[in-house]
């Protein structure tokens, strides 16, 4: 029963209205065979800004169970540079891109480090680069970091938007990188926010990322992570949605060739009435020892009557030789919710489709292209921002001519 | 003239039971502009018979021929067999997440004609075809199949038919699931595609229903595998008042 503790998770002060432990089900299987006791509430997962707080990683703790620890102890256990950047950005009076000292107001708002790479980054880090939005207008900025180079290093970002502001925020990697880093993004009251994290990284490039985010009363977060390129690209979305009305959608695409490992852990927490959560992550996998790894944990707080969330993750294998975890994860804690569901699928390729597509003289190759840009291209739809959309639906086309060596 | 023959056909299928044999030596010759209309009861073989010219993998051909004015169809892919000439309106045609009708239709007529369609005709073209099918013009942006009723994929199926032109098609129990009107609207897109471009159609039916909109030249009874009795028109009235009873008597169940 050691785990009990951790029903007391969200700040209510109504106490007695809290789930028991046993609602929960920490305890222990009737079976007794394995003396099994089930993982914590999400939200009460242990926190901290100090590397020295968690203990070396080992990989077999449940934020690394999946990842492989060994390739990355440089930003697990190492020093990190933590200086400024080159970036580039494209202008725009509305949205201010410089940087800011740790003793901004901002920082540690959105989130904390629940593992020792990010608060390895979150100690490491000299100045937070900071992106605040206002304005009501529609507007779309990207921002590009190139030369981050090989040496470990560590990055804080804050993506603010002002209350009633709209921007979509494009962030683009491309280059060499091994960084550790937190993203926090701070939605102010009836925001409407965009942010798109590309990882287009060069074949050797490590990249572990957190995004924290909160979302004030009836803002609208959407973030996309789309994993291209890269050795190893972790981007670990949490979101909590703190204010009434408050909305996100998640959107992941991913595309692992042999060697890759990409992954992404994504948590929505509900902790304010009226609040509506939809994550969607598509990945395809081709080529040996291509690997995925998806994590969807959706948190319904006895704070968040009247929730409407739903999570799904598909993946679709095109090769022999991959492997796609999935694993969604649902915990409610209040009766009152307009829906809650999840699901989760991967799937070969399916030979119906195919059959279809060449009666109708469609050859194999071309056939497969346009199965696999069907499937991804779900996500690409709702980006948002037609020529990053466009610009996409190449990327993924110059991803699948790799299947065609094959 | 084009002509597709269907000499002693054997085809067989691996189920979990084995190896179990479908077909069982089928003769048939379609000409250009011939209806030819199978018909059968269930588990005769009919359907088998429309996927083994598409070329389906789960289908083996154990022996026998297809040939399309004299080349072989089954040594070829199940795209060079459309590209041959050959088409397959399907029983359940499946969805394609993420790919428009227009994206396909188009798609599919450039690999079919080895080029790209001339973009004002070929919208046009598309855009009768739809209408004379009774089909929104919001289909053409849905994704292939994806949220479709049943009528509206037959539909769908019709559409193709009538966009490719081939010079066979075998409409696999196309009549199934539609309600009157909806069988109206198929079977005028049917006769419009022979009336336009001449071509021979395989109509495989369990019912007659589909027959009074479609006038088949010559009918074959489908039992066990192989074709039991043929003849014009009129068997398919002498079966519309007795059904399969007397053919089914004399195969041994099993």
């Amino acid at each position: 029963m050691s785990a009990a503790s951790t029903s007391t998770a969200p700040t209510s002060s109504s106490s007695e209205a809290l789930p028991t432990a046993e609602q929960h089900g920490i305890k222990e299987h009737s079976d007794g065979r394995f003396g099994f006791v089930p993982v914590q509430t999400r939200s009460a997962r242990f926190k901290s800004f100090e590397p020295a707080d968690f203990a070396a990683v080992t990989g077999r703790e449940a934020v690394w169970k999946l990842s492989p620890v060994g390739k990355f102890t440089d930003l697990t256990a190492g020093e990190l540079d933590g200086s400024n950047y080159d970036f580039d950005t494209t202008p725009h009076a509305d949205v201010d891109v410089s940087w800011v000292d740790r003793t901004d107001a901002r920082v540690g708002t959105a989130g904390a480090p629940e593992e020792r790479a990010a608060a390895n980054a979150w100690s490491s880090f000299g100045q937070a680069l900071a992106i605040t939005v206002s304005g009501e207008e529609a507007k779309e900025i990207t921002l590009t970091r190139a030369t981050l180079g090989s040496v470990p290093r560590a990055a804080h970002t804050i993506i603010e938007a002002k209350p009633f502001s709209q921007a979509v925020v494009i962030l683009q990697n491309i280059g060499d990188a091994r960084i550790s880093e937190n993203v926090e993004i701070i939605v102010g009251e009836s925001a409407n926010l965009t942010v798109v994290t590309l990882q287009e990284w060069n074949a050797d490039a490590v990249q572990l990322a957190n995004h924290f985010a909160t979302i004030g009363r009836d803002a609208r977060l959407k973030h996309v992570v789309v994993s291209l390129g890269g050795s190893i690209v972790r981007v670990n979305p949490s979101v909590i949605l703190a204010g009434p009305g408050s909305d996100t959608e998640l959107f992941g695409l991913y595309f692992a060739d042999a060697g890759q490992h990409l992954e992404q852990q994504v948590y929505v927490n509900h902790d304010a009435p009226n609040t509506r959560s939809r994550v969607n992550y598509k990945g395809a996998l081709q080529g040996a020892g291509a690997r995925t790894v998806w994590i969807g944990d959706v948190l319904i707080g006895n704070t968040a009557p009247g929730t409407d969330s739903y999570e799904q993750n598909r993946n679709l294998v095109l090769t022999e030789g991959t492997r796609a975890d999935s694993i969604p994860n649902l915990e409610i804690e209040t009766g009152d919710i307009l829906g809650a569901g999840h699901a989760s699928a991967t799937g070969r390729f399916d030979d119906e489709q195919l059959f279809y597509l060449q009666s109708r003289g469609i050859g194999e190759i071309e056939a497969r292209r346009l199965v696999v840009r069907g499937f991804l291209s779900e996500i690409v739809q709702h980006i948002g921002s037609a020529p990053l959309e466009e610009r996409l639906q190449g990327a993924i086309e110059n991803e699948l001519r790799g299947t065609e060596g094959n | 003239m084009s002509v597709l023959e269907i000499k002693d056909l054997h085809v067989s299928v691996e189920t979990d039971q084995g190896t179990k044999q479908i077909l069982r030596g089928v003769d048939l010759i379609i000409n250009e502009g011939e209806i030819h209309a199978i018909m059968g009861p269930n588990g005769s073989g009919k359907s088998t018979l429309a996927y083994t010219i598409a070329g389906h993998p789960k289908y083996h051909v154990d022996s026998g021929s297809i040939l399309l004015d004299g080349a072989e169809v089954l040594t070829m892919t199940v795209d060079e067999r459309a590209r041959a000439g050959l088409f397959l309106a399907m029983q359940y045609p499946v969805e394609i997440p993420g790919v428009t009708v227009t994206n396909f239709l188009r798609t599919a007529k450039t690999a079919i004609d080895g080029e790209a369609p001339a973009i004002r005709t070929w919208i046009k073209d598309v855009r009768e075809s739809m209408v004379k099918l009774r089909m929104d013009k919001s289909f053409a942006e849905r994704n292939v199949n994806e949220g479709f009723s049943g009528g509206e994929k037959k539909r769908n199926e019709i559409l193709q038919l009538e966009l490719l032109k081939p010079k066979f098609a075998v409409l696999d129990e196309t009549d199934s699931g539609l309600d009157v009107d909806a069988l109206k609207i198929v079977s005028e897109g049917v006769n419009r595609a022979k009336e336009n471009t001449g071509l021979g159609l395989l109509l495989i039916t369990h019912y007659t229903r589909i027959l009074r909109y479609i006038k088949p030249d010559f009918v074959h009874v489908f039992v066990d595998g192989r074709i039991a009795e043929q003849g014009g028109p009129e068997l398919a009235d002498r079966l519309e008042d007795e059904g399969y009873d007397r053919f089914l008597t004399e195969t041994p169940v099993g």
